[in-house]
């Protein structure tokens, strides 16, 4: 019985002591995003981040819904998933919606694989880079159920969060996006 | 309150399992064996090497700019680890039809200028990765031998930093193979990478 009872005191303070980290971790990311790199070639300027400095990118304190769309110009599915992505952003230009392009590409490849794609594709929306090789640590920490397999979307806004290990169409994207449009 | 702690667990184990779910070979499974043509022409199975201590089964490819980062990691795994009872055996699950550049004929040129060291062989008809559970290029099962079979012993990536192999923090392959050797626990048996997704035949 009083084994019992210090055994559920100790829980009860492993959860306290979760929470306190949890809340703390939240603090220290209401910070802006930064990139350690900045990659400026033929009239595009592509920021670089690791996880730490994109952390910021992905939660907001607005109204705007935010879609983080993971991706990279040697992925086959995204190439062809694309041209949706941006139909999306250009429908929804002038509404509170913002699409962010993260490419998964290496930063050696910005200047000969990404910028070349996005001039060809005439690609205006937003688009950075993250750069960290340690992905069994952050992959987890977009989400636990994502493998790391792309294209993936990331759909949030203040009170929502949702995401998606698959490729979207304009439609599907649209559909999942207005669950988050407050009326 | 004691209510709120089982509802508590209860979620966090359903989450916890919901991330571990996914189709294939999991850790603590025994793999069954496969028969798939080398860049030789011959058919190599597990039962080929009857006398490893295990294996490190690498699904890995031509074109995935993982896969090429990765290459001479892969070669220096086999020449450290094959002495000890861990040859690598490289697979392309790729269809060459979806990815030309993963033909049958394609791998036997990457092979001659890279100077592997290992079998890589081709999953004809696409039957072995899936059993396997392979999802991605370069995606690492590590197999050990018992009085039962062949069991998994890990799943997942090479190490920490695939854009630098001298950056490297933590090589999950080479940590988890020396603990077997050594007859410990795996520190790690199972780690996230992004690679590029199999193609598949359509």
């Amino acid at each position: 019985m009083l084994y019992s009872t210090i055994n559920r005191y100790f829980r009860l303070m492993r959860l306290v002591f979760l929470l306190f980290l949890l809340c703390s971790s939240e603090i220290a990311s209401a910070q802006i995003a930064k990139p350690f790199e900045t990659v400026t070639f033929d009239g595009y300027q592509i920021a670089v981040y690791d996880y730490n400095g994109l952390e910021p990118l992905l939660q907001t304190q607005s109204d705007t819904v935010f879609i983080i769309h993971f991706w990279a110009t040697w992925c086959g599915p995204c190439v062809e998933e694309i041209p949706e992505i941006i139909k999306f952003n250009n429908a929804y230009i002038n509404q509170k919606v913002k699409v962010i392009l993260v490419s998964v590409d290496m930063r050696t490849k910005i200047k000969s694989a990404l910028i070349p794609f996005l001039k060809k594709q005439d690609i205006e929306a937003k688009v950075i880079v993250i750069s960290d090789p340690d992905m069994n640590r952050w992959i987890p920490l977009i989400d636990k159920k994502w493998e790391g397999t792309i294209p993936a979307t990331l759909i949030f806004s203040k009170n929502q969060r949702q995401f998606y290990p698959h490729p979207f169409n304009f439609d599907e994207l649209e559909t999942e996006v207005k669950k988050f449009i407050l009326p | 309150m004691k209510y709120i702690f089982s509802i508590f667990s209860l979620l966090v184990l359903s989450s916890f399992l919901y991330a571990q779910k996914s189709a294939g070979y999991q850790v603590g499974d025994y793999v069954e064996d496969f028969s798939l043509k080398n860049i030789d022409g011959r058919y190599v199975s597990l039962s080929t090497f009857p006398d490893t201590k295990g294996f490190i089964i690498i699904f890995t490819c031509n074109v995935c700019p993982y896969s090429i980062a990765y290459e001479d990691r892969i070669t220096a795994l086999n020449v450290e680890y094959n002495s000890q009872g861990f040859p690598v055996i490289a697979i392309n699950p790729n269809d060459p039809e979806v990815q030309p550049g993963d033909s049958f004929e394609k791998m036997q040129e990457r092979y001659k200028e890279k100077g592997f060291n290992f079998p890589y062989l081709i999953d004809e008809g696409q039957k072995v990765y899936p059993k396997f559970g392979a999802q991605r290029t370069p995606h690492v099962f590590i197999l050990c031998r018992d009085n039962k079979g062949l069991k998994v012993e890990y799943i997942g990536t090479i190490d920490d930093n695939y854009e630098d192999a001298s950056e490297v923090k933590t090589p999950y392959v080479e940590n988890a193979v020396n603990a077997l050797l050594s007859g410990k626990p795996v520190p790690l048996t199972y780690t996230k990478a992004i690679g590029c997704g199999i193609k598949v035949k359509k």
